[in-house]
């Protein structure tokens, strides 16, 4: 399994733009590396990052093939053999729909660490220390063994926090009358005042059941808390859904008979909704030659960002219920993996600076999504895939976290390059982290053992992912986030939706400057300090000199040539020699005009992508100069 | 009638004055000739505020019980509550501002009155002019010249005194070509690229008419302009069949068989009453206080301002590839030739020339292309998005120059000298100022009203170093490129800075500006004081400090 096809041609998605190269097609990845041409710009695509593959009929060109990407990545080839096309769709067909988790990338992997670095990578976080970090266990919070063997609910994990009082019959009563057994639990504790977030699956109430040890339950949580006569518990559904399923023997509590509950309908929708809401999305921002029209109304029917802000709604009050009434509450939706994640986590970062750092925000991950067994393999179509049970709630929830950053540009340690590297990663099933739908089925997977953490990964090149503007001292005025809900705070993430779209980016990035100008800050002094004490070894004085030190700009680390970070921070030099290309470029066709300057551009900038308008065929029959691209597939990043 | 004969009541005590995100305060409310002023009751620190009355676009007047609330609607989107005690009172202090606040004559206003301690009047007036831009730009000096034929603005009452022409062409065939424009707006030229030689022209439409009249002195003139060259381009900002309708009115435009060597291009942008209206809906939807996402979306939608956006930098995208890439010249123009023909030149030179990116540059473009190209401010700017006067010739495309200048500092935060504080302190000044430099319609009224003589320069005073340094953009690196904005709609946004400049959005993204600021100067101090605008890639050019410590080790 190797093949090559050489003379095949990438379509630029927004423009008559093409390139010509060559497609190599191995175990794990397609790769097209472009022919002729100084940047040789390479297009690595991950097998489990294709979501599909399609032939469409035979051009005079070719034969083309559409590759769509979980990432959002889109690409048109054109292969010029009709055999060869069909080799290649065959193939991937075959490759992207592995039927046995030995088969996922994560398996083959190897970044060249030993067993014991591998370990240290898994052992980076701890969710026991979270726990202890929040202030439990405590004299209310205590940490059960009831689930060690995975014998009362499947999808949770071992340790589990529940209230002093409540027993295990409780446990075990109260696991029984929730939907696949996800009995309440914690996830967090608002030490300041003893409330709790706790979360479960929906009560199988139908129309009347009750069940003692699950009203016990309820009380045992409400009781845990002396700040608070009442609990809330949050039902994350649209009303209607929860009333629909009472017919199907679950449903909600009934607040007669939970003593001191406050009942709360929060009116997310069901996975379903969601999938089809991104596709409209992705459907509308698709388009070629989009109009403003267009493109908003395509936004507005896709109702995708009022599923965005109905998440932040539910979130924003949770937190309100918690840090300003000090009471507790109990979050579920229907299994209570989805939105139930969705709301706890989001609530939780509001509540907690703690989860806007870097490590924070992994272990938040770690928490409510993996540990309590968000669904991640069924979700993003990991293995045998069910179409039914793919859904972008990860993703929305990651969507939810920048729409905050836009909000609060300094409470947040990461950029949007982190969230969507975590992105990239839930779909390229290249770390052990995200694979399976449960703890349990991760253990029995062995891949601590057999894989390696993501966490570790990302951790080793934290710099590309800090945010220059970030202020602990912004945490400290502000603990706990208050996001308005203007609905026009909720904007269309373009550099996740649009992330390959690269003639759409902003052509200089003010994120990625500021961090090399704070790097270089950082690295100066450092040098300063290096210089001085060596300086001061040899018993020079090391006062007269002023420490103003300039770096070398080669000293710098390298920086992921990423889209979002915008345009590769190239030296004068560079630039100079890059247009210098390009003028050359355009004065060795044949049909070049007379200008005098050819196309020049700033770093990446063209007239050619932008479609300002036809100068009526004026064009038509030039080709194009090949504008240096700034590609950067995050499989290349890390393979 | 003279001015504070509208004043009845000119103080009002216990005055309750509210203000988004801000609490209520208590003070005394003083109505001037030309003033609305709040202050504080405290006597230590206190607090005040200084309204131009100029700057109220609408007031809404309301009782409560014995006392009255008037709201405050200002020009530069901001809303006001004043609780004043006493019906009467109330009535008098509204009606005093409604009649201070839409001064028709010029010389009432406030700028004739504007007299700080700090400015002369004797000072320079204005960056610069038709002959100095001719001066700097020596590709023009050999084919073309500056002509003073409308130096008594009888030829074109909105063109300045002086133009520049191509020299083949002398003043008695302008003055024919002018008979055939509009407004006598004939083309003149508006930029010639560093780059090639290659210019922008622009004008108002051609009078063809219904019956495809001629005018071989206009032919002459659009001839000697590309000089030789097989091809220029028309961009007219009209669509074919709009272009076609003006004919019917003595409008038309150039055909392709009197003008052969001149391709003509239609695109379609919007104008007058429409682009106002778009302001209007654009505002009330940021005002709007339901939380719902569909709701914004479609008011978004419905209000076109984007749209606007959206048009206005394709064209000019669509102006520079015809001039930097293509090689050609262009002339531009639509009806009148004072609006949108402005916008997309404007823009089109900001693209293209590094120049015109600086602050100084920035303010020269808008002094040759908007205030002496004769773009009617005092028309255009007499209400803004609140009033509920009946609209006359109100019309925001400087607005609309300015939010796309945002758009372009958005993709290219290096690349402007200025930063988004200078925009917004000139969507402003364009509606309210204590400077004369947006007074009248064009420089012909000007003249007549002495504006130069009696009122001080906004320009002048924002390039004072202490003042500019407000407005520079910490992260400025020139290039010499042209910067191609993208115009995928996913590309431009809502400018929040302005629409949504009073909410509590504008706070964290302010302290977020600070925050750069403060990173920049610690680099600019760590990495030596005399390259304040230099960032990195000079560093490794000359010798530093570093390599003198450096040295100094080997030899230890």
């Amino acid at each position: 399994l190797n093949h090559i096809v050489e003379q095949v041609k990438l379509l630029d998605r927004f423009s008559n733009k093409s390139v010509t190269g060559t497609l190599h097609l191995t175990a794990t990845h397609l790769i097209f590396v472009e022919s002729n041409s100084t940047s040789a710009q390479e297009i690595w695509i991950l097998h489990h990052h294709i979501a599909s593959v399609e032939k469409l009929s035979l051009t005079t060109s070719g034969c083309p093939l559409l590759i769509q990407c979980r990432n959002f990545r889109l690409v048109h080839f054109v292969i010029p053999r009709e055999r060869d096309c069909h080799d290649i769709y065959s193939s991937l067909l075959r490759l992207l729909r592995p039927v046995s988790y030995d088969e996922l990338y994560a398996f083959s992997y190897n970044p060249k660490q030993n067993d014991q670095q591998r370990e240290e990578g898994w052992q980076l976080i701890d969710l026991a220390a979270e726990f202890e970090r929040m202030g439990v266990p405590c004299d209310q919070w205590q940490l059960t063994d009831v689930n060690r063997e995975y014998k009362v609910c499947k999808t949770y994990p071992r340790d589990v926090y529940v209230p002093i009082t409540a027993s295990k019959p409780i446990i075990v009563g109260s696991s029984k009358f929730r939907s696949k057994g996800r009995f309440p639990v914690l996830t967090y504790f608002y030490q300041e005042k003893k409330a709790a977030v706790c979360r479960c699956s929906q009560p199988l109430s139908g129309f009347s059941a009750r069940c003692l040890e699950d009203e016990h339950m309820l009380q045992a949580i409400s009781k845990a808390n002396h700040n608070s006569r009442y609990i809330y518990v949050m039902d994350t559904r649209p009303k209607l859904n929860a009333l629909a399923n009472r017919a199907a023997g679950k449903g909600y509590e009934n607040e007669d008979n939970y003593s001191n509950i406050r009942f709360q309908f929060v009116g997310i929708e069901n996975i379903h909704v969601m999938r089809g809401s991104l596709q409209k999305l992705l459907e509308g921002v698709g388009t070629r030659s989009l109009s403003m029209t267009d493109y908003l109304v395509g936004l507005e029917n896709s109702g995708w960002l009022r599923h965005i802000k109905a998440i932040m709604d539910a979130a924003i009050f949770l937190a309100k219920a918690v840090t300003v009434e000090g009471a507790s509450v109990l979050v579920h939706c229907s299994d209570g993996w989805d939105r139930t994640a969705q709301v706890c986590a989001l609530g939780s970062l509001l509540m907690d600076p703690y989860y806007r750092t870097i490590k924070g925000f992994m272990v938040l991950i770690e928490k409510d999504w993996i540990s309590f067994g968000h669904k991640f393999a069924d979700r993003c179509d990991q293995l045998d895939p069910d179409p039914k049970e793919v859904s972008p709630i990860f993703t929305q929830f990651l969507e939810c976290v920048w729409q905050l950053t836009e909000q609060f540009p300094q409470a947040f340690e990461f950029s949007e390059w982190f969230l969507i590297q975590i992105h990239e990663h839930v779909h390229s099933c290249q770390f052990g982290n995200f694979l399976g739908n449960s703890q349990r089925q991760r253990e029995d997977l062995q891949l601590k053992e057999r894989t390696y953490s993501l966490w570790a990964h990302l951790l080793s090149e934290n710099q590309n992912y800090l945010n220059p503007l970030f202020s602990p001292s912004f945490a400290e005025s502000h603990p706990v986030l208050e996001p308005s809900t203007q609905a026009y705070h909720f904007k269309f993430w373009r550099n996740m939706y649009n992330q390959y779209d690269r003639s759409m980016h902003p052509r200089q990035s003010i994120l990625k400057h500021v961090l090399t100008l704070q790097e270089s800050n950082r690295e100066l002094e450092g040098t300063v300090q290096a210089l001085k004490t060596k300086l001061q070894k040899f018993g020079v004085n090391t006062s007269p000199l002023k420490p103003q030190t300039p770096p070398r700009e080669c000293s710098l680390p390298p920086r992921p040539q990423s889209l979002i970070l915008g345009a590769p921070l190239l030296s004068r030099k560079e630039v100079q020699q890059e247009e210098d290309e390009e003028v050359f470029g355009e004065e060795a066709r044949e049909d070049a005009p007379a200008s005098t300057g050819g196309e020049r551009t700033v770093e990446g900038s063209s007239a050619t992508e932008n479609s300002y308008g036809e100068l009526m065929g004026s064009f038509g029959s030039k080709n194009e100069p090949g504008v240096v691209t700034l590609e950067f597939g995050v499989a290349r990043m890390t393979c | 009638m003279e001015l504070s004969e509208h004043i009845k009541t000119a103080n009002v005590e216990d005055v309750t004055l509210r203000r988004p995100f801000h609490p209520a305060l208590r003070g005394t409310l003083c109505v001037t000739s030309h003033h609305l002023l709040f202050s504080d009751r405290k006597d230590e620190a206190s607090w005040q505020l200084l309204i131009l009355l100029k700057n109220i676009d609408a007031i809404e007047k309301r009782a409560v019980g014995s006392s009255g609330t008037i709201t405050i609607k200002c020009k530069d989107l901001l809303v006001l509550q004043l609780e004043i005690p006493g019906m009467e009172e109330c009535l008098n202090i509204a009606s005093s501002i409604e009649a201070l606040s839409s001064l028709e004559s010029v010389t009432e206003m406030y700028p004739f009155f504007y007299r700080p301690s700090h400015l002369t009047l004797n000072g320079p007036w204005g960056l610069s002019s038709t002959e100095q831009y001719y001066k700097q730009t020596e590709r023009l000096w050999d084919r073309w010249r500056v002509s003073t034929l409308n130096s008594d603005y009888s030829v074109c009452p909105s063109y300045p005194s002086a133009v520049i022409m191509p020299r083949e062409v002398d003043d008695d065939k302008l003055i024919r070509s002018a008979r055939f424009r509009q407004g006598g707006r004939f083309p003149v030229l508006s930029y010639c690229h560093h780059r090639n030689g290659m210019v922008i022209m622009r004008s108002s439409q051609p009078l063809t008419g219904a019956n495809k009249k001629r005018c071989k002195e206009d032919e002459l003139l659009l001839q000697a302009v590309i000089d030789g060259s097989e091809l220029g381009y028309i961009i007219d900002l009209r669509s074919a069949q709009q272009a076609q309708q003006a004919r019917m009115t003595g409008g038309g435009f150039e055909s392709k068989s009197f003008y052969s060597h001149w391709k003509r291009i239609h695109r379609h942008h919007e104008r007058g009453k429409v682009v106002q209206e778009s302001l209007i809906k654009l505002v009330e939807a940021c005002s709007d206080p339901s939380h719902s996402v569909d709701r914004w979306l479609s008011k978004l939608e419905n209000s076109k301002w984007l749209s606007h956006v959206h048009s206005a930098l394709s064209t000019a995208g669509l102006v520079v590839e015809c001039v930097e890439r293509d090689g050609h010249s262009v002339l531009v123009h639509g009806s009148e030739g004072t609006d949108n023909t402005l916008l997309v030149s404007s823009l089109a030179q900001l693209i293209l020339d590094p120049a015109s990116r600086t602050v100084t540059g920035f303010l020269c473009l808008l002094e040759r292309e908007w205030i002496q190209a004769g773009h009617p401010f005092q028309q255009r700017c007499a209400h803004s998005a609140y009033s509920h006067a009946r609209l006359k010739q109100e019309c925001p495309i400087f607005l609309l120059l300015l939010d796309c200048v945002w758009q372009v500092w958005r993709q290219f935060p290096l690349a402007l000298e200025f930063s988004e504080a200078l925009l917004l302190r000139l969507a402003q000044e364009v509606y309210a100022s204590n400077y004369g430099t947006f007074l009248c319609n064009s420089e012909q009224e000007r003249c007549a009203a002495g504006v130069k003589e009696n009122t001080h320069c906004l320009f002048q005073s924002l390039l004072r170093p202490d003042i500019e340094e407000q407005y520079l953009n910490p992260l400025y690196e020139p290039t010499d490129l042209a910067i191609w904005p993208s115009v995928h709609p996913q590309s431009l946004q809502l400018w929040t800075g302005l629409f949504l400049r009073w909410t509590e959005y504008a706070q964290n993204m302010e302290e977020a500006r600070e925050e750069v600021w403060s990173i920049v100067k610690e680099h600019h101090e760590q990495a030596g004081p005399d390259r304040t605008n230099n960032t990195l890639s000079t560093h490794c050019d000359t010798l530093t400090p570093f390599e003198n410590l450096m040295d100094e080790l080997t030899i230890l």
